[in-house]
């Protein structure tokens, strides 16, 4: 089983070089750390930024300077700042190679729905709904199972959707599934984490085809 | 004309009870500190605020929630603002959440002169609900209206007599959109020169759009998440 560095060295292996790529808040966020060494990722913040570095030192934070998570960040050589209108524009326009972003629940035919719990949590879709609407490449990372052990993997979400037939692919704690036309399509297993497993943890419907790898990290 | 006025309270005085005003800013970035201390002073209620967000307890847009001054919120993004989720499971507080980019873009719209704006944001979820949509080259989108605005608050890093506005960093966000969508617009600024000293080259937001402008007696620029790395050894 994975942790949640693990999900994100995982899901850095799906970068190319030359990539713009938008990264979500919580696990998405720590790809940033496993760029493939080699390559040249451009990382877009949709406050507003193209071009994100690390995190400042100590006493270098700068308040005018934030991510999409409001965290205190750096530019790199080469960044642009511009507004929100041109941020999602250059999303909506397909600019963004590949966005990754988190999830509550996921559907066999790719649906998403990540901002709201009705009666319980309303924080809002922020930029999610832009995102998934139009980028090309949507990576969901997500913990395969809720804290009860349900499956988050679903026929159909629950809760009130982010976006439709959208996700391309998950990487979960257990597996990395592609959405494909007749469902979950089971690409990789999590070292240690057996077909079985995955199957009796995954409601939506699940393929297999063939032997299914162990993730090579 | 002049444009400049002395101060906050100077400058949103005909901010009346049930007024619809934009605030720039995203987070607790960029925001305009200023005005918002100049509406709690001047008690102002039944306000209805587009915002990207809803400020936190103590600071931002949370400051006039506190005092119970609005009454409808329309924004993106509300979380880490406990007062504010209080008002809204008591139905104290309306609140409209539409998406981030359908946000900035409807205020462009107006800016831009459109009535309108089409956005896939949102197909085939509850905020589509009640909407046109129309499909283009086999791909759905909503029609979404233009906003516009009694008041549109803002702030720059560098603003001239004559009302052109520069920004700086992420502190842009919403900034020029929502400077562009207010009836009146009033930008605070750190730093005001006389006009012609800033380069016209460097101008984000061109004085047309800014109606009033004032120098910030004081930015805190809070820091809502500091973060931080260690020196590599």
């Amino acid at each position: 089983m994975l942790d949640k560095n693990q999900i994100a060295q995982r899901i850095a292996k799906e970068l190319k070089d030359g990539y713009y790529v938008n990264l979500g808040i919580g696990i998405p966020t720590l790809v940033a750390n496993y760029i493939p060494d080699g390559i040249t990722v451009t990382l877009q913040s949709e406050n507003g930024l193209l071009g994100m570095g690390p995190f400042p030192l100590a006493g270098e934070e700068d308040p005018d300077l934030i991510n999409a998570g409001k965290q205190t960040i750096t530019t790199l050589p080469g960044s642009a700042f511009f507004d929100s209108a041109m941020s999602f524009g250059m999303i909506r326009a397909g600019k963004v190679d590949l966005t990754v972003l988190g999830a509550m629940e996921v559907s066999e035919n790719g649906d998403i729905a990540s901002w709201k719990i009705p009666g319980k949590m309303v924080k809002g879709m922020g930029g999610a709904m832009d995102l998934v609407a139009s980028a090309k490449n949507i990576i969901v990372a997500m913990m395969h199972t809720n804290p009860k052990g349900e499956s988050k993997l679903l026929k159909k979400c629950n809760l009130p959707l982010t976006g439709i037939k959208c996700v391309k692919k998950i990487v979960s704690n257990l597996a990395v599934i592609e959405v494909t036309e007749n469902g979950f399509r089971l690409l990789e297993r999590a070292p240690g984490v057996t077909v079985e497993e995955i199957q009796n943890k995954t409601e939506g419907n699940l393929i297999i085809e063939g032997e299914i790898p162990e993730m090579n990290l | 004309m002049n444009k400049v006025f002395k101060n906050a309270d100077e400058a949103i005085h005909d901010i009346g009870n049930g007024s619809i005003i934009m605030l720039g800013g995203f987070g607790l970035c960029g925001i305009p500190e200023n005005c918002i201390a100049a509406l709690v002073k001047k008690e102002v209620k039944e306000l209805t605020c587009i915002s990207n967000n809803a400020g936190v307890d103590d600071f931002g847009i949370g400051l006039l929630l506190k005092k119970k001054q609005l009454k409808k919120m329309i924004a993106s993004y509300v979380g880490e603002n406990a007062e504010f989720e209080r008002q809204l499971l008591t139905g104290e507080l309306e609140v409209e959440l539409i998406p981030q980019g359908t946000l900035a873009t409807r205020c462009m719209a107006s800016g831009y002169g459109m009535p309108a704006i089409f956005t896939p944001a949102g197909v085939g979820t509850e905020v589509a609900e009640g909407k046109e949509s129309r499909v283009f080259n086999g791909k759905e989108y909503l029609m979404e209206y233009a906003f516009e605005s009694d008041f549109a608050l803002v702030k720059a890093w560098k603003g001239d007599t004559a009302g052109n506005l520069i920004y700086k960093e992420t502190a842009r966000n919403f900034n020029p959109l929502m400077a562009m969508a207010g009836k009146i617009t009033i930008a605070e600024v750190e730093e005001l020169v006389e006009a012609g000293q800033l380069n016209p080259n460097e101008i984000h937001t061109p004085g047309i759009y800014v109606h009033r402008i004032f120098k910030g007696s004081v930015y805190e620029k809070r820091i809502e998440q500091r973060t931080i790395r260690q020196v590599a050894n």
